[in-house]
């Protein structure tokens, strides 16, 4: 599909935001045929069960996104939701409460083939465990039309690492691939030093993007910070997404992460994003609108 | 390279023996700073270009972590004892620290200046 017949349709299904084109694969030439090309969904930071001012209509924000995304005319292939799908609570039963609420409420997306990961408010306050009983694993791989697919953990160990353990996880699974295959990373935080100062950046993130860095044709997408944000480490380009709860300040702006600030509709601040992949990557944004 | 030659840094628990309760004055040069779920107490440290101290860190409720990436600094701080870092700011300006060890609702929040004096 092209660019810009993607871009046609979705505004006839007036659901268009912002449009952005990366390179996505630079490995490949402009004119490569792919094996098929798709598209896919990104919804990241949910934080089910979140109540406060930074988003007064919390209780029904993901419930219009999912009516956003059902009304794409194009289906996606899936959806994957980049982590935080639940606020954090210290309460182990309304953790689960908040899992079993949320699985109910994203039920009602029409794409049935949906991936999950954990955000650190799923995941760091018991290493995973709920979220593992509700969700399943919390890194993984898939494969889907010819594009090797990464699931990354780098939130259960609540000191924002991934750890020795996944890395050489992370290493023998590339080690299959080959340097020009192209290979999607999904992760919750970012996986380079993004903000040290707000804590925005994986501990042994570095070590990660080294492992990465032989393979030509690598993309990374993430949530955690609340916004739409691109940056690249050498050739691997990283895409943030913006939440469905509130958004963040932008990086670095202020020394200290400011809290959250006041909800203004008018920006747009929530959305979900659809990744069409061929040759490159073309994101569009989809904000939040009325249910 | 030049930072590590200005900075001696220097965390571990104080006592070989383990678990350590404070309950003594600060010593000269000393800094006491307690971490609890959300906050560090106390949240501003004020401090002289070129003067060497020693932060010292407690937890009264659980783990939680000290990151200062200005400086290169981090460490867990854990119930029951103390971690010590020491260091010599060779600039002057306000240096953010955090916990970087998530502590639930409230911990984004958690976070401290250094304030070095020119």
């Amino acid at each position: 599909m092209q660019h810009t017949d993607r871009r046609d349709f979705l505004k006839l299904a007036g659901l268009a935001g912002v449009t952005f084109t990366a390179g996505l694969f630079p490995g490949l030439k402009a004119s490569a045929q792919m094996a098929g090309d798709f598209h896919f969904v990104q919804i990241s930071d949910t934080h089910w069960g979140y109540k406060g001012p930074a988003n007064p209509d919390a209780e029904h924000t993901l419930e219009k996104a999912i009516a956003t995304v059902n009304g794409l005319s194009n289906k996606p292939d899936f959806i994957v939701f980049t982590g935080d799908l639940t606020h954090t609570t210290e309460d182990g039963a309304e953790r689960r409460a908040r899992m079993k609420r949320f699985k109910e409420i994203v039920s009602a997306l029409n794409v049935k083939d949906v991936r999950f990961m954990p955000g650190e408010h799923d995941a760091a306050l018991d290493k995973g465990v709920a979220f593992k009983e509700f969700f399943g694993a919390t890194h993984y791989t898939f494969d889907h039309k010819g594009v090797h697919f990464v699931a990354l953990d780098n939130v259960s160990d609540p000191g924002a690492k991934l750890g020795d353990e996944q890395l050489a996880w992370l290493a023998a699974d590339l080690k299959q691939r080959k340097p020009d295959d192209r290979i999607v990373v999904l992760t919750h935080r970012p996986l380079f030093d993004l903000v040290p100062s707000w804590d925005w950046t994986t501990a042994d993130g570095a070590k990660a993007i080294d492992l990465l860095m032989p393979y030509t044709n690598v993309v990374v997408f993430y949530g955690h910070i609340h916004q739409e944000h691109h940056h690249m480490t050498g050739h691997i380009a990283h895409h943030a997404a913006k939440s469905l709860i509130f958004p963040q300040a932008a990086p670095g702006t202020q020394p200290r992460r400011p809290p959250p600030p006041p909800f203004d509709a008018s920006l747009k601040p929530l959305g979900t994003r659809d990744v069409a992949m061929s040759s490159t990557v073309t994101m569009t944004e989809l904000p939040v609108t009325k249910g | 390279m030049n930072r590590r030659h200005l900075i001696a840094l220097l965390i571990g628990g104080s006592a070989a023996g383990g678990a350590v309760r404070l309950a003594r004055a600060a010593a000269p040069g000393e800094i006491e700073i307690q971490a609890s779920k959300f906050d560090f107490t106390p949240d501003t440290v004020k401090v002289k270009r070129g003067e060497t101290i020693t932060l010292v860190l407690t937890s009264i409720d659980r783990i939680h972590g000290f990151k200062m990436p200005d400086f290169g600094i981090r460490t867990d701080i854990i119930p029951d004892e103390e971690r010590r870092v020491t260091l010599t700011p060779d600039r002057a300006g306000s240096f953010v620290f955090f916990c970087d060890v998530f502590c639930g609702d409230g911990h984004e929040e958690m976070s401290g200046t250094l304030v070095v004096d020119g």
